[in-house]
């Protein structure tokens, strides 16, 4: 690109030059151009995942301008005389109405709606996949706290995005979720009752409750997810972007490609791609047919009825609550905990957990620092089995949700796989994250396995005693570094409960439970090579060798120090000096499971 | 680094010993992988085949759009037919569109942009304590400023007035988005005495004589049109009628007389989260929600046999008039639907 700088400037040069110019009198944009071209991102295809959320909410933005055009938010009964057959003559609202006007004599009018329809599915699933990527690489950690709870508001109000709109055409279907949602609204204590009065204006259906969620749905929530989004990125800018750990990357760097010119087209022909893989999806996958489900009418249902994916854990959780004798009356008052505690309790501790994470592991680490070198899922391993067990949880209420989609496609007694689920539940999670755990400690040790004696290389060698050995390959100075860079973690050690002169200290107690935690966090735990054990394991082969001063091994690296091994070791055939050989035990009994 | 098995110590070096014979805690950092050069950075032939597939990519991108814009112009709406290869047609034509320009902007920023990694500095997010000091005098200054801090009844007086205010938007909105909040309404529907039961939707009355064992209606108060907002009041009045042969019905010394002849009568509102409890099964008298599955046992009182309910579905008490119309003897003996706080008060 030639600017007014260059000698001889071409035409399109000069324009843009000028232009330029004109723009930077007025708004000094010259400082922002400089500030933010040439800025550095890290490239990983894990950072795509919050792109993919961006670009669906984008896409859903441009079809939804096109649907307001012809959607009419009104509950006002009107007759049916359009072009669909089976509907002709029905009394219905306008609202349903129109949608059938969108989906049938609007050219384009059906895309629109299963472009955004589809798109609005992504958003809130790319959303999801996004949190799981922050949460498990431990990207939340200071200083992006604040900026993981304006995600977390984000999910929140996709969800609210979501379930306004998906009521909007109020079709039977979506019908009957709002009518549930009444029912759920209702069992809240005290106020329950006029909630409902308050989201309805009265009584269920009555007449406001279509207008009321238009509103909602195109100017309160994505106006909010606008400014969110836009503080979210801010942030984003603001801290830099948390990197992948390897060779040269540090919490004082940042190590990427520029925003102009490499950024500029891959994250905008990645939106293309979002876009167009969406289109894909509306034009050849039929999503939400209200047309088939007929207007709203509070007597009808259908059964095999499934809500939008993101609602289906809270219908699973609806269904496998046992009823019986959970309802109480206190005095006149009646508390009904087989709706309250699935519909209200459950969801509410999950994403209270969610939301708080970050500030339960930075109180329990006593971690102060900032952090841009992203974790390796592996070396948290509670913090991964943890995410683990909630995303089971989660699952195990998604597939409970379905559990009549289920009975009837693989013949199954929907009371068993509710009664399965039941259990599940509970101890899923639990296995999940014991599971977990085990792996990721499993993990850890494979690495210091690799770090100390290399890679297998399958070369077997056979000495003049006749002695067989395989060869094992070191690891270069970049794998290696990559499973010994992490900060051993260990749990907190809190000073006396007494001070010297025997006063009780303040804050001990708080101490103490932080302590607590702290403990259930990493007290099993697997630390990274330290120099003095590999110089061990490369100059002795035996792992005890580390309680020996490192200095006096140091000149044994000389010797070759290969890593060999010993299919079958003859006692007084070991040769004390020049092998160097590493002898790997079955077991590894130096305590790489270190217990504080 | 060289690491063939020939020289394993070829990765060593950055180990240093230190001058007293120790050894560092940690690893050393070992610095930035050399940069591995891509074929089109190489091979200039490479690089232009590169440009080509990233030229006809955009090419795609075009042919979809004119594919869309003429099946828009040229493909009927209106029957589900024309719908379906319209909206197939639009779309692909859409979706080519965007992937063209999508896939070229990618390959071309892969391929043939320089991948050289560039790293950049990062300073800690907080400002630096000269910064800091200068902020909290900035704020010390203003409130100096403002004599806030010698004027009590001023900012006494600003703090009411700014607490005050938004009752002026709150109150009318809090009072008119419940419309007359009266949630005793839940409590009641529009049956009552006489009433009959008709069979929904075409609203023609059912003669018991009519009600053979085994067959289930839907249905809803004669009076249904005529309610102020009939939808509302059908969401609470709906009803589904059943008969049975009569030695299977076990009924309280209560209820004996709120069924006629084997016919009887249970709201239709789930009293879980308040779904139309839709699927009768004949041979077992279960009536089953498709919401949540929860089931109740029409011979035994509406009894639940399974599922997340809680109480027993409402009955509703009917006889038969002199022309031998089903009817209704009474509203339901308690409020139909799912628990609120009030229910019982």
């Amino acid at each position: 690109m030639s600017t007014a700088t260059t000698a001889t400037p071409t035409r399109t040069g000069r324009a843009a030059g000028a232009t330029a110019d004109y723009l930077d009198q007025r708004t000094s944009v010259g400082g922002a151009v400089k500030e933010f071209a040439r800025k550095v991102f890290p490239d990983h295809w894990s950072f795509l995942l919050g792109e993919i959320a961006l670009y669906s909410f984008v896409t859903i933005l441009i079809s939804g301008v096109f649907l307001t055009m012809f959607y009419v938010p009104s509950m006002n009964e009107v007759e049916y005389t359009g072009p669909w057959v089976t509907q002709q003559g029905l009394h219905m609202t306008e609202a349903y109405a129109s949608t059938l006007r969108l989906s049938f004599e609007v050219r384009g009018g059906l895309l629109m709606r299963q472009i955004h329809h589809w798109a609005a599915l992504i958003f809130v699933a790319s959303i999801v996949v996004h949190m799981m990527r922050v949460f498990f690489t431990g990207a939340f950690r200071k200083p992006r706290e604040l900026n993981w709870v304006v995600g977390f508001v984000l999910l929140v109000l996709s969800l609210l995005a979501g379930f306004s709109g998906y009521s909007l055409p109020d079709d039977v279907l979506s019908g009957n979720g709002l009518r549930i949602t009444d029912g759920v609204v209702r069992s809240i204590p005290v106020i329950g009752s006029y909630l409902s009065y308050f989201i309805f204006g009265g009584e269920f259906p009555g007449t406001d409750l279509i207008p009321r969620l238009y509103t909602v749905h195109v100017l309160l929530v994505p106006a909010l997810i606008l400014a969110l989004i836009g503080l979210h990125l801010l942030f984003v800018v603001l801290h830099k972007h948390t990197q992948y750990p390897g060779s040269g990357r540090t919490d004082k760097n940042v190590v990427g490609y520029p925003l102009f010119p490499v950024y500029v087209a891959k994250a905008g022909g990645f939106f293309f791609v979002v876009f167009g893989v969406i289109a894909l999806m509306a034009a050849t996958m039929t999503i939400n047919p209200v047309w088939n489900y007929g207007p709203y009418d509070p007597s009808p249902v259908g059964a095999g009825a499934q809500p939008d994916w993101y609602m289906l854990f809270l219908e699973g959780a609806l269904r496998l609550m046992p009823g019986g004798p959970t309802e109480f009356v206190i005095g006149q008052y009646t508390l009904t905990l087989n709706v309250l505690i699935p519909a209200v309790v459950v969801p509410g501790i999950l994403f209270s957990a969610l939301a708080l994470y970050p500030f339960i592991e930075a109180a329990v680490t006593d971690d102060r620092r900032e952090h841009h070198v992203l974790d390796r899922p592996r070396n948290r391993p509670f913090r991964t089995a943890f995410g683990v067990a909630i995303l089971v949880a989660f699952f195990i209420l998604v597939l409970a949700g379905s559990n009549d989609i289920i009975a009837t496609h693989f013949l199954l007694s929907i009371n068993d796989i509710t009664y399965v689920f039941r259990v599940l539940i509970f101890v899923g999670p639990a296995l999940a994250f014991w599971f977990t755990k085990r792996f990721c400690l499993s993990l850890q040790r494979k690495d210091r396995e690799l770090v100390l004696h290399g890679h297998e290389s399958a070369r077997i060698v056979r000495f003049a005693s006749g002695e067989y050995i395989e060869v094992h390959k070191p690891l270069d100075e970049h794998e290696r570094w990559l499973r010994v860079q992490h900060d051993p973690l260990r749990p907190l050690e809190i000073g006396p409960a007494e001070d010297a002169r025997g006063v009780r200290r303040k804050g001990h107690r708080l101490d103490a439970l932080r302590a607590r935690v702290s403990r259930v966090f990493y007290e099993d735990r697997v630390e990274p090579v330290t120099p003095a054990e590999w110089l061990a394991a490369q100059s002795h082969g035996e792992h005890d060798a580390l309680e020996a001063p490192a200095a006096t091994q140091a000149p044994q690296l000389t010797g070759g120090g290969r890593h060999l091994v010993e299919p079958d070791v003859q006692d007084g055939e070991r040769r004390p000096t020049g092998g160097g050989r590493n002898l790997v035990e079955p077991t590894d009994p130096d305590g790489t499971d270190r217990r504080g | 680094m060289s690491t063939t098995p020939d020289q394993p110590h070829g990765g060593h070096q950055d180990l240093v010993v230190r001058p007293d014979g120790t050894l560092p805690e940690r690893f050393p950092d070992p610095g930035m992988e050399p940069h591995r050069s891509r074929k089109s950075d190489l091979d200039e032939k490479h690089a232009k085949k590169v440009e080509r597939q990233v030229v006809a990519l955009f090419a795609v991108s075009v042919i979809g759009t004119l594919v869309f814009l003429v099946a828009y112009f040229t493909l009927p709406v209106g029957t589900p037919a024309d719908i379906k290869v319209s909206n197939l047609t639009l779309g692909l034509g859409l979706a080519f569109a965007l992937l063209g320009i999508g896939t070229a902007a990618v390959h071309w920023a892969k391929a043939l942009m320089n991948d050289h990694e560039v790293v950049d500095e990062r300073h800690p997010v907080q400002s630096s304590p000269e910064v800091r000091e200068a902020a909290v005098q900035a704020l010390k200054d203003g409130a100096e400023d403002s004599k806030i801090g010698r004027r009590g009844v001023l900012k006494g007086a600003m703090v009411s007035a700014l607490a005050l205010f938004p009752l002026a938007i709150v109150v009318p909105l809090v009072g008119e988005v419940g419309e007359d909040w009266n949630v005793g309404k839940f409590k009641r529907t529009i049956w009552a005495r006489g009433v009959r039961l008709v069979k929904d939707p075409d609203g023609r009355p059912i003669k018991a004589s009519d009600v053979t064992i085994g067959s289930v209606f839907h249905v809803i108060p004669e009076n249904l049109e005529e309610a102020e907002h009939p939808l509302d009041e059908k969401a609470k009045a709906v009803v589904l009628v059943v008969r049975m042969d009569p030695r299977d019905l076990k009924e309280t010394e209560e209820r004996k007389s709120w069924s006629y002849d084997g016919i009887v009568a249970y709201s239709k509102v789930c009293t879980h989260v308040g779904c139309p409890v839709a699927l009768y099964e004949q041979q077992t008298h279960h009536l089953l929600c498709p919401c949540h599955q929860s089931t109740f046992d029409i011979s035994d009182g509406a009894r639940i046999v399974f599922g997340p309910a809680s109480r027993p579905l409402p009955q509703l008490p009917i006889e038969v008039d002199s022309e031998g119309y089903l009817v209704a003897q009474s509203d339901f003996h308690e409020p139909v639907g799912p628990s609120f706080w009030e229910r019982l008060t």
